[in-house]
């Protein structure tokens, strides 16, 4: 089955498969996408596993072993495009959270014989061992964002990605303000759209899966949440969950922490 | 497929490496060792990465965690959600309404249709079928394959309706829902939930008609047992060889193990060893519970408990297709909101265990919390965990069936029966690749 059709790729390294996972819940895209490229790596959903090199290279997942490090270097070399998906290639995902605490001690506790596993002391975002040509943010990814980049890829043209924050998307939804209105924390105004300002539409704060957007003003939030009555520790525990690792959640994490 | 294979004339010695297991969730190898007519040895590797949720669990409110274990799985978001949620509730000793356990009941269903439609069409027929993936197999089984899409579109809007989103959904939370859905807004969704179980009755009659190796094993099965209904989120864990305890008597009776060519742990029965757990396990303890319309599909293709094939998975997966679109149309048709989505939690120190059925199988939580509602302690043991002991052994008395073929043919066979259950590796570490060795 080859063909002049765009050669891509989809590789994992430390993740839960959801943002992968969206290219097949794209259930009324996903024959036509098929049609449009030739999807030659994609060990989720085919026994196919052909090498490079490769026109477009999606990839899921943090980098937290030594053999994974390795390996997105490889990827890399085999790659035209590199376009991380989700919150984990982007930041370094939940799993970043072991980046404050000693990860040996993380082992032990879940682990009986930690000397059989091998992991490193950080979980790290793809940026930070080889160049990315795109992000696609979330935890999940929102799968229209995905085939837009596709689509935009195909095109050769720059995807339509938003920059601004979730609260545009809330006054677009015409959603009551839960943070004015009844004081709600809410991670809205510094976290990036594209969810749709899903957890306000659901009646719950935004707690930032699509991790923070470019110019994000988390001091002046994070003193809101005071005002609110906000805790430091929950403070803290606000900006270090999906995209903990993220500079802007880091700092303001690490603020809250040594106040 | 990356599959590798050494032979060592001398030795007579073939391994077979599968280094990276295809169509399933994660990654994963096997490694199969075999000296003429010998196995020598078989491992089912997990490399997927460990995550360590149990340990960054600690020093969270109960309130993040349903949303921070859904992110063990981003193909079966809601068990994790369900399972965690219901053993902190039981923890802080809340009880829902029963508005609210209907409305859980539904949610599950949506995963249910959504993740079963995915491994059936799309991840597991390929192989009865013999092709590499399902876009292969649209060439010559488009009505099938739109058929499989639209089933788990359907299965996803629901979880979408009622989560917010289809993975990692936003919704449930300790307690019950941070919003319940409109009757209307579920209403919207039965003339397509009918279709889909329909669609659900013929995917029992079509792949009943796939060929099945002849391979049936004395299996002890486990799974989540109610007195009226087939279970999700509810009853006591019971399995074939007469253990019938409650969930929080769990750990008294299994254990996990840890291996070292895998960073998944293996959960053995204390006593007896490898169980199952998973569809097969649900549907032969619990046959008399599935809904009339459920039992007359599998009766209509002679499929009556105990199945004791795991290569039948598939149907028995199919026949689960039938009871969620059922239960998921009687839920919507009897749903009433309920005046308040949550009842209010208050912080104790407690520990509460909390077990549901994932689509995959048996999924237990433990939480210790403190006085302000931290956790101090968390435990979670996956189906795939407690599976893969059980695959191993699958595989060791497999094996002799094939072991006259050629390589290409034992491995397929070999990653077929690993299929059978559906693994999820991204659970288990919370991948897989066929190693085979041929002495």
């Amino acid at each position: 089955m080859s063909s002049n059709k765009p050669k891509v790729a989809v590789f994992k390294f430390a993740s839960c498969d959801g943002c992968q996972l969206s290219l097949l819940d794209a259930e009324d895209e996903l024959l036509a996408v098929a049609g449009a490229i030739d999807i030659v790596y994609f060990p989720e959903a085919s026994r196919r596993m052909l090498k490079g090199p490769y026109d477009v290279t999606l990839v899921e997942g943090s980098i937290t072993t030594h053999h994974d490090a390795d390996r997105i270097q490889q990827v890399r070399r085999q790659s035209k495009l590199l376009v991380t998906i989700g919150a984990c290639a982007t930041s370094g995902g939940i799993q970043a959270l072991r980046n404050w605490k000693d990860v040996n001690e993380f082992v032990h506790l879940v682990y009986a014989k930690p000397d059989y596993i091998s992991t490193l002391k950080l979980s790290t975002p793809i940026a930070e061992h080889v160049p990315v040509d795109l992000e696609v943010r979330g935890c999940p990814i929102n799968k229209y964002q995905l085939i837009e980049v596709i689509s935009a890829l195909l095109a050769g043209r720059k995807p339509n990605l938003p920059s601004y924050s979730v609260c545009i998307e809330c006054k677009r939804r015409a959603n009551v303000c839960l943070a004015v209105a009844v004081g709600t924390p809410c991670l809205g105004p510094v976290t990036q759209a594209g969810c749709g300002a899903l957890c306000p539409s659901y009646g719950r704060g935004c707690y930032g899966c699509f991790g923070p957007m470019e110019s994000a003003n988390t001091a002046a939030l994070a003193a809101q949440f005071r005002v609110l009555g906000a805790t430091e520790p929950e403070i803290q525990r606000a900006f270090r969950s999906y995209s903990a690792w993220a500079w802007q959640f880091r700092q303001a994490s690490e603020e809250a922490q040594h106040r | 497929m990356s599959t590798t294979t050494e032979v060592s004339p001398k030795s007579g010695i073939i391994n077979i490496k599968v280094d990276c297991l295809a169509r399933v969730e994660g990654e994963g190898a096997l490694y199969v060792k075999l000296k003429g007519e010998r196995i020598m040895d078989v491992k089912l590797k997990i490399f997927e990465p460990p995550r360590l949720f149990e340990a960054f669990l600690r020093g969270r409110h109960f309130s993040e965690v349903p949303d921070i274990t859904a992110r063990i799985c981003g193909i079966c978001p809601i068990a994790y959600q369900m399972s965690s949620i219901h053993a902190i509730e039981r923890a802080l000793g809340v009880e829902i309404k029963p508005e609210i356990r209907a409305l859980r009941r539904l949610f599950y269903c949506g995963e249910w249709i959504e993740s079963h439609a995915l491994h059936v069409y799309m991840l597991h027929a390929p192989d009865f079928l013999g092709y590499q993936d399902v876009i292969e197999m649209a060439a010559n089984h488009k009505p099938e394959v739109e058929q499989a899409l639209r089933l788990k579109k359907i299965g996803n809007e629901l979880v979408r309706i009622i989560g917010g989103r289809e993975i990692h959904p936003v919704s449930a939370c300790v307690g019950g829902f941070h919003r319940a859905p409109s009757k209307a807004e579920l209403a919207a969704l039965r003339d397509e939930l009918a279709w889909a179980l329909d669609a659900s009755i013929a995917t029992v009659r079509l792949v009943a008609g796939f060929p099945f190796p002849n391979f049936e094993q004395d299996y002890e099965f486990v799974s989540l047992s109610h007195p009226e209904e087939y279970p999700f989120n509810e009853g006591r864990i019971v399995s074939s060889r007469g253990l019938d305890i409650d969930i929080s008597q769990y750990e008294d009776h299994f254990m996990e193990q840890h291996v070292k060519h895998s960073n998944a742990l293996h959960s053995v029965l204390r006593e007896r060893g490898s169980y199952m757990v998973g569809p097969l396990a649900r549907f032969n303890l619990n046959y008399e519970r599935l809904p009339e319309v459920a039992r007359q599909a599998a009766e209509e293709v002679g499929l009556r408990p105990p199945v004791l094939n795991p290569f039948k998975s598939i149907v028995v997966r199919a026949v689960e297709l039938v009871f969620a679109c059922a239960e998921a149309i009687r839920l919507i048709d009897e749903y009433r909101a309920p005046e308040e989505p949550k009842v209010q939690c208050v912080a104790r120190p407690s520990t509460g265990a909390g077990a549901t059925e994932a689509p995959r199988g048996l999924l237990y939580h433990r939480y210790v919390l403190d006085s302000s509602g931290l956790v101090l302690e968390g435990k979670i043991v996956p189906p795939t965990s407690q599976n893969q002991k059980r695959i191993e052994d699958d595989l060791w008395r497999f094996i002799p069936q094939l072991i006259t073929q050629p390589v290409e043919e034992i491995t397929l066979r070999c990653e077929q029966a690993i299929r059978n259950y559906d693994p999820c590796i991204s659970c288990a570490t919370h991948h897989l690749k066929v190693h085979l060795e041929r002495l």
